[in-house]
């Protein structure tokens, strides 16, 4: 039960886009952390959100 | 055993829709319990999507679930990402489901409860789920390409403009009717105009929260947002009852319409996180909410619909818009049944968080399933008034009279029994001053909501549910007012940006303010009209936002015919092509009657003779004759659109055509555009946590 409230409680966080910055986090140290190149530290949580935002509003995103 | 212990649980479901539809269509009584609608719709949606929408998933479209997504190979942890379907589910339906879905059935309630609900369940089934569901996967195997670069890579270069063209021009006309549908809630009522003002601070507290505060923690901030929603709505009621503060707060139409235009403005300009983004995340809760609420409610109490089958305003005469049941309810009745608009988010946004093609039929066809349902319920919401109030809330005062003992004695010669009292209290009931001539929709659709939530959950705070319910139709109107003011202003700053490069930079604050002033100017023509028309404005803008949809929706499914075509499946090019025909039938005869049509009630040009020439007789009353050249320009400038609509949909059939009778004859066509196939490296019943 315990297990089932917990897996609604991500699904929730999830859609509403609450843990964007840990899913970017983990794509970043999936992708990115052995990579030579990528010398870049991954963004802040501050400006990981501002950048995630304002790419989201740029297209069409809600219709009628 | 268990194959057929399933074949008959499958003849189960069959029988009880069939028997619940016959039920519906056959009903002559009084009334008639919402269940049935109830039954007859997710009976017909769960053999819909069992069978249809699986057979065109694996025959008609071959999807290939070991093929890679354009989510999986362009993984880039940002705007490409691949997301559990329930989380992308989620998201489609929460971009697809506006408030057409709720506006629509409800003014076609006027021809009774029958034609609506058997377009919304047909034509959902048959046309807008499986649109909105083979755009999404001809987008996903175009790595998420938009439907306007679809068009321009397989059809050719006019398709694309058109649908650009085309979607630009719905949004102008949307907005305009919702604002107005706003504009008509809010009219002479504090609380309704107290609440809805009371939201713009609140997406802004909740703006600054997710910004600055706690940056990124939506739910928090959500959470909070919602809270303050709702005592907003209790407050509007304290305001109401406030005598130096009510004055504040109640407006003409056209004070309302103004602030409106100012408000889109100023949103349209405004950072996104200040103001859009929160109120989305407030309006999709909200939303949410309401519509499980409002499920639930009905299943609960099982109310009784009191509006007959058939009205006889299926002859064209219908105080809310005029014209025929056909083609009329099929263009009253867009969202819901079948939206072009959806093709935009199918195509574009959807593809690049799915994760397995195999996921395609629940996001693309079940998605558009629950957005017919929520159709389904506002149909219910709509009818379970008596049929003599909820004609004395949508008719305008054009026609019925500015008076309510004139509207009243009108609507009773209809047959309709409602008296004067029963409004005044039902006015009352609600905490309205009136109820009369709020035509759009929204406030029909609340009393209906009101009265099914105040029997269910406890009779005594019926202005609460009302302007709970009307503070839920702004709020999400409102969003799609912003968002739509935004994506006009960014599709125009990409078209001067072609000439000059400058106007092109999203950022560049000249170009922002001019391009956003041009969208706002756009929808608010079309909005003062609206509030001055005496006959409503919606009679006059809905059709042609049905008009404009409809012709998106073919555009779509143009494209997706085309494609089948030229990938040798010709023989299962009817699956898009039967509603491509119907869509063309319904817009082609719809935009005629509203261009040629004599009467004055339907054709444009009708309306514009008619009214130059009482102009010119002198007839016209006072306040009339004032705003007369306005109107009768107006009137032209909509038939004039209606040609241009008409005309851009059939250069983009005639294209469709001539590129699928070139294929068929050998000659050389467009390249098929698919991204070649790579295997999926995602794992079995891969969850991504």
């Amino acid at each position: 039960m315990l297990e089932r409230l917990k897996a609604f409680w991500r699904t929730v966080r999830r859609l509403s886009g609450d843990d964007a910055y840990e899913q970017y986090l983990k794509h970043f140290a999936e992708h990115h952390a052995d990579s030579l190149a990528e010398v870049q530290a991954p963004l802040s949580r501050e400006a990981f959100f501002k950048e995630w935002q304002d790419k989201k509003w740029k297209g069409i995103k809600r219709c009628c | 055993m268990h194959k057929n212990f399933k074949i008959i649980i499958w003849i189960a479901v069959l029988v009880l829709g069939v028997s619940a539809v016959g039920a519906i269509a056959l009903n002559r009584g009084e009334s008639i319990s919402a269940m049935w609608f109830i039954t007859a719709a997710l009976c017909i949606y769960a053999i819909a999507y069992r069978f249809y929408a699986a057979w065109i998933a694996a025959i008609v479209l071959t999807v290939d679930e070991t093929r890679a997504t354009p989510a999986e190979r362009l993984d880039n942890g940002r705007d490409f990402i691949p997301t559990n379907k329930w989380v992308v589910f989620g998201h489609h339906f929460a971009a697809i489901a506006g408030p057409g879905p709720l506006v629509g059935p409800t003014l076609a309630a006027q021809f009774g409860y029958l034609p609506g609900t058997l377009w919304i369940l047909i034509g959902a089934v048959l046309g807008g789920a499986v649109q909105d569901m083979v755009t999404l996967f001809f987008s996903t195997r175009r790595n998420a390409r938009s439907l306007g670069q679809m068009a321009r890579d397989e059809i050719g270069p006019i398709g694309g403009a058109a649908a650009l063209i085309g979607t630009f021009l719905i949004m102008i006309i949307l907005i305009a009717v919702l604002g107005l549908v706003v504009v008509n809630a809010m009219k002479h009522s504090p609380w309704a105009t107290s609440t809805v003002a009371a939201t713009i601070p609140i997406a802004m507290i909740v703006g600054f929260y997710m910004r600055n505060f706690r940056p990124g923690r939506v739910l928090e901030a959500s959470t909070l947002g919602v809270v303050l929603l709702l005592l907003a709505v209790a407050g509007g009621g304290w305001i109401d009852h406030n005598e130096s503060l009510r004055g504040l707060f109640d407006h003409e139409g056209l004070t309302l319409a103004w602030v409106i235009i100012a408000y889109g403005f100023a949103a349209a300009v405004m950072p996104v996180w200040l103001l859009l983004a929160p109120r989305d995340y407030l309006s999709t809760f909200v939303k949410l909410g309401t519509v499980t609420l409002l499920a639930v409610a009905i299943i609960i109490l099982q109310p009784h619909i009191h509006m007959p089958a058939m009205t006889q305003f299926t002859d064209g005469s219908g105080p809310i818009f005029g014209g025929k049941l056909f083609p009329f309810v099929f263009i009253t009745i867009a969202c819901g049944a079948i939206s072009g608009f959806h093709a935009l988010i199918s195509s574009g946004t959807t593809p690049k968080l799915l994760a397995n093609e195999r996921d395609i039929r629940m996001i693309g066809y079940g998605a558009m399933l629950l957005e017919s349902f929520v159709a389904i319920m506002a149909m219910i919401a709509a009818t379970v008034l008596e049929p003599g109030v909820f004609f004395a809330i949508n008719s305008p005062a054009g026609v019925v009279g500015k008076e309510a003992i004139d509207a009243i004695a009108k609507i009773n010669s209809w047959g309709f029994a409602v008296s004067v009292e029963q409004m005044n209290q039902l006015a009352k009931d609600m905490g309205e001053s009136s109820l009369f001539a709020r035509t759009g929709g929204a406030p029909s659709l609340a009393v209906g909501m009101a009265s099914i939530f105040g029997n269910a959950f406890g009779k005594s705070m019926l202005a609460l549910w009302y302007h709970f319910a009307i503070m839920f139709e702004a709020i999400f109107i409102l969003t799609t007012l912003d968002a739509g003011t935004r994506v006009g202003r960014f599709m125009l700053q990409d078209m001067l940006g072609n000439i000059w490069p400058k106007m092109g930079r999203t950022s560049w604050m000249p170009s922002v303010i001019f391009t956003s002033a041009l969208v706002v100017a756009g929808w608010g023509y079309f909005l003062y009209i609206g509030v001055i028309d005496p006959n409503g404005g919606v009679n006059i803008l809905w059709p042609l936002f049905g008009i404009a949809n409809q012709m998106l929706a073919a555009i779509a499914l143009c494209v997706a015919t085309g494609i089948l075509v030229k990938s040798g499946k010709s023989r299962y090019a009817w699956v898009t092509g039967l509603p491509l025909v119907w869509l063309v039938i319904i817009t082609s005869s719809a935009a005629w009657q509203k261009i040629f049509s004599d009467d004055i009630r339907v054709g444009f040009f009708a309306a514009a003779n008619d009214m130059a020439t009482k102009l010119a007789a002198g007839v016209l009353p006072a306040e009339k004759a004032a705003v007369a050249p306005q109107l009768i320009f107006n009137q032209q400038l909509d038939a004039y659109l209606t040609m241009f609509f008409v005309v851009v949909l059939w250069v983009v059939i005639i294209d469709m055509l001539y590129v699928t009778y070139k294929y068929l004859a050998g000659k050389p066509v467009l390249p098929i555009t698919e991204v070649a196939r790579e295997p999926s490296s995602l794992v079995e019943n891969w969850v991504r946590d």
